[in-house]
């Protein structure tokens, strides 16, 4: 177990490498109630989330989710995050553990302007997270809900286990899956439950660590990693969910003038070509000179390969293009690779 | 887990077994559970040099990357070539198969202030409260 952001967390359960492919070829069960919910609604809602986030909140129909950003007018993002429209006038954010108060902070202030109803709800929600290809199956056996008609990032009221909330089918892992959230009364008994029902389905619980090496896998951003309060969305790679043409929104300006003129920084994806592991945080060299930094650095367990993801100037940016890693003292070499570094078969786009 | 009465042990989790005046020197079990799933091992070269209480190495797990550090000084005459290609040997074999390295021994007095496996269990008992 360990601290992270104010909860203990476990890092894994049976073994990080187990977990990991475990969700790329069965199913694995995430404890992920540490995420924050902040609920916004009443009339100005639609017009402050246009404000405060780079996506087009205005495209969602109820009971569709979105990939987004809380953003600073400087074009960074307060966090990533997952809006999901409830209903006329009401949404439900889905926020990072360690970033719930900051975020919630951050939307109150700004609503000042607005004057919609915003709560932080995180205390009212429990959430996990079922992933992988078994996932449909396993959970088709604890609900009545017909799972199929749940398409990719949207989401609908169910009971599971028993037990009310909402279910999506949304996550972090790059492999089919559902999200439940649900009030937390009844947590340990709906962790069990899954895991039981799972149990003939090969599942396993999973924690951070394969939570980690998913993401990175499937080469998803960690806010504090790819991205911070310094570095702009397009040069996380996320021009997809700036939606410029919506309107006005905090950090648009920024973003039109490095969409014209180009980004200081380009995150890119590579692979170790020695056997060593590149890591967060490691020095970056390009042509013998200092050009950058891992964000992110693992073993991939699925991939079997010794992967990362790094900010380096956009002209070193050249697919196949070698660079080198200072690992505790020592230069490695990678080579800069094309993103994602896995996309799972059969995968269908999310809508909106 | 009972630990081989054979071996001495470390504070950091190393173990050894002195044959005349050659030390092998592994990981404890319980470094190997702490570290998680082990995917690479930076080992010396037969030849190289290392000091009692320095490091020669780092074993490397998914989550993290670890120091070892030798219990004795002395001259490496074997490196376990097993763990390049197999890692993972070190969780399941790490008092045996997964050996890291083999020393000769500068000064075998050095051993006095290493644990025996009595006190190594008596001290990972203490370390967990």
């Amino acid at each position: 177990m360990v601290g992270f952001g104010g909860w203990e967390m476990p890092v894994e359960y049976s073994g990080i490498i187990e977990e990991h492919i475990a969700v790329r070829t069965r199913a694995g069960l995430f404890d992920v109630s540490h995420m924050g919910e902040i609920e916004v609604r009443g009339p100005a809602a639609l017009p402050l989330l246009q404000f405060v986030t780079s996506n087009d909140v205005a495209r969602l129909v109820t009971g569709q989710a979105q990939y987004t950003a809380l953003m600073y007018p400087q074009g960074s993002a307060v966090d990533d995050c997952l809006v999901h429209r409830l209903g006329d006038d009401h949404y439900l954010l889905c926020v990072n553990a360690s970033n719930t108060d900051k975020d919630f902070a951050w939307i109150s202030q700004q609503n000042s302007q607005f004057g919609a109803e915003a709560h932080n709800v995180s205390a009212n929600y429990s959430q996990l997270a079922l992933q992988g290809p078994r996932a449909e199956t396993i959970l088709a056996k604890v609900t009545r809900t017909e799972l199929p008609a749940i398409k990719y990032y949207w989401f609908t009221e169910a009971t599971c286990c028993g037990v009310a909330g909402l279910l999506a089918r949304t996550g972090y892992t790059g492999e089919d899956g559902f999200e439940f959230y649900f009030a937390p009364a009844e947590s340990e008994r709906v962790w069990n439950m899954l895991l039981e029902a799972g149990r003939p389905e090969g599942l396993i619980p999973a924690g951070l660590g394969a939570r980690n090496t998913l993401r990175l896998e499937a080469a998803y951003p960690l806010y504090g990693h790819e991205l911070d309060e310094d570095t702009t969305l397009l040069e996380a790679g996320l021009g997809w969910i700036c939606k410029l043409e919506k309107g006005e929104f905090l950090g648009r300006e920024v973003l039109l003038k490095q969409k014209a003129v180009g980004t200081r920084k380009k995150l890119v994806g590579f692979e170790m070509t020695d056997r060593n592991i590149a890591r967060d945080g490691y020095p970056v060299s390009i042509d013998g000179e200092l050009r950058g930094r891992v964000t992110s650095g693992s073993m991939a367990p699925f991939l079997k390969k010794n992967i990362g993801m790094a900010y380096i100037p956009p002209r070193d940016a050249e697919l196949g293009r070698e660079i080198q890693i200072e690992i505790r003292g020592r230069m490695a070499t990678a080579r800069i690779v094309p993103l994602p570094f896995y996309r799972r078969p059969n995968r269908t786009v999310a809508s909106g | 887990m009972s630990y081989p009465p054979e071996f001495l042990y470390t504070k950091e989790h190393e173990w050894i077994r002195v044959d005349d005046a050659v030390g092998t020197i592994g990981i404890t079990h319980h470094a190997q559970k702490e570290l998680g799933d082990i995917v690479f091992v930076e080992l010396p070269k037969t030849g190289d040099h290392v000091a009692a209480g320095e490091t020669f190495g780092t074993v490397e797990s998914v989550k993290a990357v670890s120091d070892v550090y030798a219990p004795v000084t002395g001259e490496v005459v074997a490196v376990n070539s097993k763990l390049q290609d197999k890692p993972e040997l070190l969780n399941s074999e790490p008092h045996d198969e997964a050996w890291l390295i083999r020393v000769r021994l500068k000064d075998r007095r050095e051993t006095e202030s290493l644990m025996t496996a009595e006190q190594y269990e008596a001290y990972l008992q203490e370390a967990a409260h």
